[in-house]
């Protein structure tokens, strides 16, 4: 059995599509920068985070193609953001840097 | 677990690499498509790292100017939205690249290119603005974390335009119209790749306070 | 890039004249002489490349050991003062780990990998390339210190304040930080290659759990490397702005952390050590099972306790930093963490010992060596164990017991595996045996060579000797006969026992060029598929891809099961080769070599000087590393057609090098 490379063009939004999800993009960059001017109060940081974390994979699934791509990719990528995220969070814990 | 997935796959060595960029690999999946990704995966730790350093040392800014006192936010949401709208004209770059379609293929990336080097050129004009308000390079721990992270950061973009204008020279040069649409699609991982990076730098350095 | 096939013909063709690929430069194409080498793609040549180089800087690395062990020796050592004294283990340390045993697993990957699982090259020969010259021009670069006003001298840990200008003020440390970049760049790009390569390349029927260990473990390896390389990248990049720039990273007075060096140091450091002896562990797995006539014992635990250990490396980082103030939650953290690593590698130490366990065993010096290794290896597990309890830790840590343990293990662990790896794979690379006999006393004057230098600094550390110290005296030396002094002295004497020991498997090199024993294709009778080619590989490696149905798939063309459910030779080595002979694929399209790789990585150490002396320099070495990969990003992987004269029917198959 052979396996072939997909093309992405088996796969993958139309040109149309990418615009939409440009335009979610940009919106919620408007709200990011929204909470400089208006007080969120204790949703500020839970609100930030959320909003950069939603930017953050709606770009790596979508136009990077990860959502629709082997699992290989999105295993070996995540694999060294997780890794990143854990060490440098523990090594800052470590300068008492989350209390 | 993924090693599962690769052993469904069984090569042949009989046939030829298309133009398309297919061949047969174990996985299926294209050599460089896999190496550009592990390299990616990698990067996320540069640039943690990069990042760890700036939150320790962002609250020590000795005699010089604090980040509230010199981030200019209007102006890097503008610069921030620019790179990100470059991201979506880089995906347009690689859809028409796919369709064989090199003239759209070039214009695409070209603007991109544009857009990046205005992002480029922002970053220039806020350090050039920060420096003359007094935050030199050595100013602080402050100053140059902060120098240091969003300048590889600069660095990057700067060099994905030069992959950018590079690979409209060689479509150029090419023969055969969509022969080139893997490399675009990896330049293109690579583009968004720093588009992310750029995602968490604008809210963790300049929408968080210190 | 895949090795494709392409339109009829007969014979690997030769490049004969080709045409340019710029319309100014000639591809290379020289099959014989330097050239062949300077440009090659071939990952055969490349490893051997890496082993050699890498064999050199271990001589390096060890004069700088014997050099300390003088000085050391007696009471008021005069041979070094106590700065040249902190150049000298600083770079023995530098060198043992990144310009030798990394470098000599690289050649040994390079070159077995590739034949391990079927295929014909790398993913990337040409990164490939660039990757062995950007080790050696980095190594190099590290070592140009020496005479350019001292070398590096803080320590291979580098820690601050030493490593700042205050306290270091020449520029030692600044060709260590720039040189490492150097080879940080040829780790990172041959794991992008070599993680490719084993997940994309293998041959059909090579499943993943169907691979040598070898491999297996040297694919562990890779994703180490991909991850902690930039850690240090970091770490390098942020020391260099602090020595040349004027940053304050972790300058104390200006309000910084010295320990936040520390932590990436050791977030890369920890599973740094286990990038050192993953591969010697894979060695010894596929050396063991040859020389007992039976096939590895578990199999799947030693797989997954090796991905255990690559994945659990990374939680255990700080217990280097267990005395450095990181208080008693961290502690305790870490303190588990490095409990539990010790588990794993347990489960290896079982597995190992239960398939020579009925075996029957032969005592070749590979098998020696590899028996070597668990012993030895052991042994300084036990001593790592002790420092995994904190408390204990606290008088151990920066004496000389943590010198023993981590020559234990990477001694008797790494090196061993390594020699084990020279003596079992030395005859399928150059096509002889290295002296058996030669190789025995090599064994057991490096065994009690090193147990003689190595195992008193477990008692010199418990005396209370701290690390680097550059001389001792009577007075400081303690009471009795067996104090500090005596130890000291016995230490060196076995330091010298070493060299002789080492020096034995030089002489044995040179012996064999000479007259060494013609090897047979399969000396030992093994179990994998690179001893399934010729003595050495042709070019191509396999005339034809083989078709993988088993785990130790050359060990089972060879054997079969009978009437009586017993294992029967039913082919000899020489007869399953000349079945890929007799189906030689008809067409075999190899990468051709290439000028490129060679020319970015000169680029990389001009462009460091000039981040020295000189940024003009500098921007020099940028331009020709722009040059380089614009060269490279024009040029075919592989000459198209019209490069390759027409080849004649009556061409010889090219025999390379």
């Amino acid at each position: 059995m052979t396996t072939e490379t997909h093309s992405s063009t088996e796969h993958g939004m139309s040109n149309a599509g990418y615009v939409k999800i440009a335009l979610i993009l940009a919106a919620i960059t408007a709200l990011e920068v929204a909470t400089y001017y208006v007080d969120f109060g204790p949703l500020f940081m839970p609100a930030l985070m959320i909003m950069m974390v939603v930017k953050f994979v709606v770009v790596v699934s979508y136009f990077m193609h990860l959502k629709f791509d082997n699992k290989l990719f999105t295993w070996v990528f995540y694999a060294g953001l997780f890794l990143a995220i854990g060490v440098y969070a523990a090594a800052l814990a470590t300068f008492h840097f989350f209390s | 677990m993924w090693f599962t997935l690769a052993e469904h796959a069984v090569v042949t060595t009989e046939e030829h690499d298309t133009e398309h960029g297919d061949h047969h690999t174990s996985t299926g999946l294209s050599n460089n498509k896999l190496g550009m990704w592990l390299f990616l995966g990698s990067e996320c730790l540069l640039f943690g790292g990069l990042i760890s350093t700036y939150m320790l040392y962002r609250g020590r800014v000795g005699e010089g100017p604090r980040p509230s006192q010199i981030f200019d936010i209007p102006f890097t949401s503008v610069s921030s939205f620019v790179l990100l709208m470059s991201s979506l004209t880089m995906v347009l770059a690689v859809s028409a690249a796919h369709k064989g379609d090199d003239r759209n293929t070039n214009l695409w990336i070209t603007i991109t290119a544009l857009l990046g080097a205005t992002f480029v050129g922002g970053q220039v004009y806020e350090f050039t603005a920060f420096y003359n308000e007094g935050l030199g390079f050595s100013t602080s721990l402050f100053s140059s974390s902060f120098y240091v992270l969003t300048g590889f950061h600069g660095v990057h973009v700067t060099v994905g335009i030069i992959m950018l204008m590079s690979i409209v020279g060689i479509m150029k040069r090419s023969k055969t119209p969509g022969s080139k649409a893997e490399t675009v699609e990896m330049i293109g991982l690579y583009w968004h790749f720093v588009d992310v990076v750029w995602i968490i730098i604008f809210t963790l350095i300049y929408l968080v306070p210190a | 890039m895949a090795i494709i096939e392409r339109p009829p013909s007969t014979e690997v063709a030769t490049p004969a004249t080709p045409s340019s690929s710029l319309g100014a430069l000639k591809r290379p194409v020289s099959t014989t002489g330097w050239k062949s080498w300077v440009f090659t793609v071939d990952h055969k040549k490349l490893g051997i490349m890496y082993s050699a180089t890498a064999l050199f800087f271990f001589i390096v690395g060890g004069l700088e050991a014997v050099l300390i062990r003088l000085q050391l020796a007696a009471p008021n050592g005069k041979v070094l003062n106590a700065d040249l004294y902190n150049q000298m283990f600083t770079m023995h340390a530098t060198t043992m780990v990144f310009l030798f045993v990394m470098p000599m697993a690289a050649g040994l990957a390079n070159y077995f990998i590739p034949l391990q699982i079927g295929a014909r090259d790398v993913a990337f020969p040409r990164i490939n390339a660039f990757g062995f010259w950007a080790f050696l021009f980095g190594g190099i670069f590290i070592n140009l210190s020496w005479f350019m006003g001292g070398a590096a001298d803080g320590g291979w840990f580098m820690y601050a304040p030493n490593s700042g200008p205050v306290f270091s003020p020449s520029h030692g440390i600044d060709f260590w930080a720039l040189g490492l970049q150097i080879t940080g760049i040829a780790s990172l790009t041959g794991a992008v290659n070599l993680i490719t390569t084993v997940l994309n390349m293998r041959a059909p029927g090579m499943k993943l759990m169907r691979m040598p260990i070898f491999t297996w473990m040297q694919l562990v390896v890779q994703f180490l490397l991909l991850f902690a390389v930039p850690v240090i990248t970091v770490a390098l990049f942020l020391l260099s702005f602090q020595r040349n720039f004027g940053a304050t990273f972790f300058d104390v007075a200006a309000g910084a952390d010295p320990l936040l060096w520390q932590h990436l140091f050791w977030i890369f450091g920890h599973p740094e050590v286990y990038i050192l002896i993953l591969p010697s562990f894979g060695v010894i797995s596929e050396v063991l099972p040859v020389f007992s006539r039976k096939p590895l014992f578990g199999y799947p635990f030693v797989v997954f306790s090796g991905a255990a250990i690559g994945f659990v490396g990374w939680g255990v980082w700080a217990h280097h930093m267990f005395a450095s103030g990181l208080g008693p939650v961290s502690v305790a953290v870490f303190s588990v963490a490095t409990m539990a690593i010790a588990v794993p590698t347990g489960v290896k130490v079982v597995n190992w010992t239960m398939t020579l366990w009925g075996g029957k065993l032969e005592f070749t010096a590979a098998m020696k060596f590899a028996i070597g290794l668990i012993v030895l290896f052991t042994i300084g597990g036990l001593s790592g164990v002790t420092h995994s309890v904190a408390p204990s830790d606290t008088q151990q840590t920066d004496t000389y017991y943590i010198v023993a343990h981590f020559h234990y293990v990477l001694f008797g662990g790494a090196i061993f595996g390594l020699f084990s790896g020279f003596y079992y794979w030395w005859p399928k690379v150059f096509g002889k045996l290295l002296n058996e006999k030669l190789g025995t006393w090599n064994f057991w004057l490096m065994v009690i060579g090193m147990n003689m230098t190595f195992g008193p600094m477990h008692i010199l550390g418990l005396q209370g000797q701290p690390r680097r110290m550059y001389v001792w005296t009577e007075q400081r030396a303690g009471e009795g006969f067996f104090n500090l002094g005596f130890w000291n002295t016995f230490a060196s004497i076995g330091s010298l026992i070493l060299t002789v020991g080492v020096l034995l498997f030089l002489i044995n090199i040179v012996i064999t060029a000479r007259n060494g024993k013609i090897a047979p294709l399969d000396p030992w009778n093994a179990r994998s598929l690179e001893w399934m080619t010729s003595n050495p590989p042709k070019e191509h490696n396999f005339d034809s891809i083989p078709t993988v149905s088993h785990l130790d798939e050359f060990f089972h063309r060879k054997y079969q099961e009978d009437a009586n459910g017993q294992m029967v030779q039913v082919k000899t080595a020489e007869q399953v080769l000349k079945e890929l002979e007799d189906n030689a694929d008809a067409h075999i399209h190899m990468p051709s070599p290439s000028y490129w790789p060679i020319v970015i990585a000169l680029g990389l150490p001009v462009i460091a000087f000039g981040m020295i002396y000189s940024i003009p320099i500098a921007l020099v070495g940028g331009v020709i590393v722009l040059f380089g990969t614009y060269g490279w990003a024009i040029e075919p992987s592989t000459a198209p057609d019209d490069d390759f004269d027409p080849p004649t029917t009556t061409k010889d198959v090219v025999h390379v090098g």
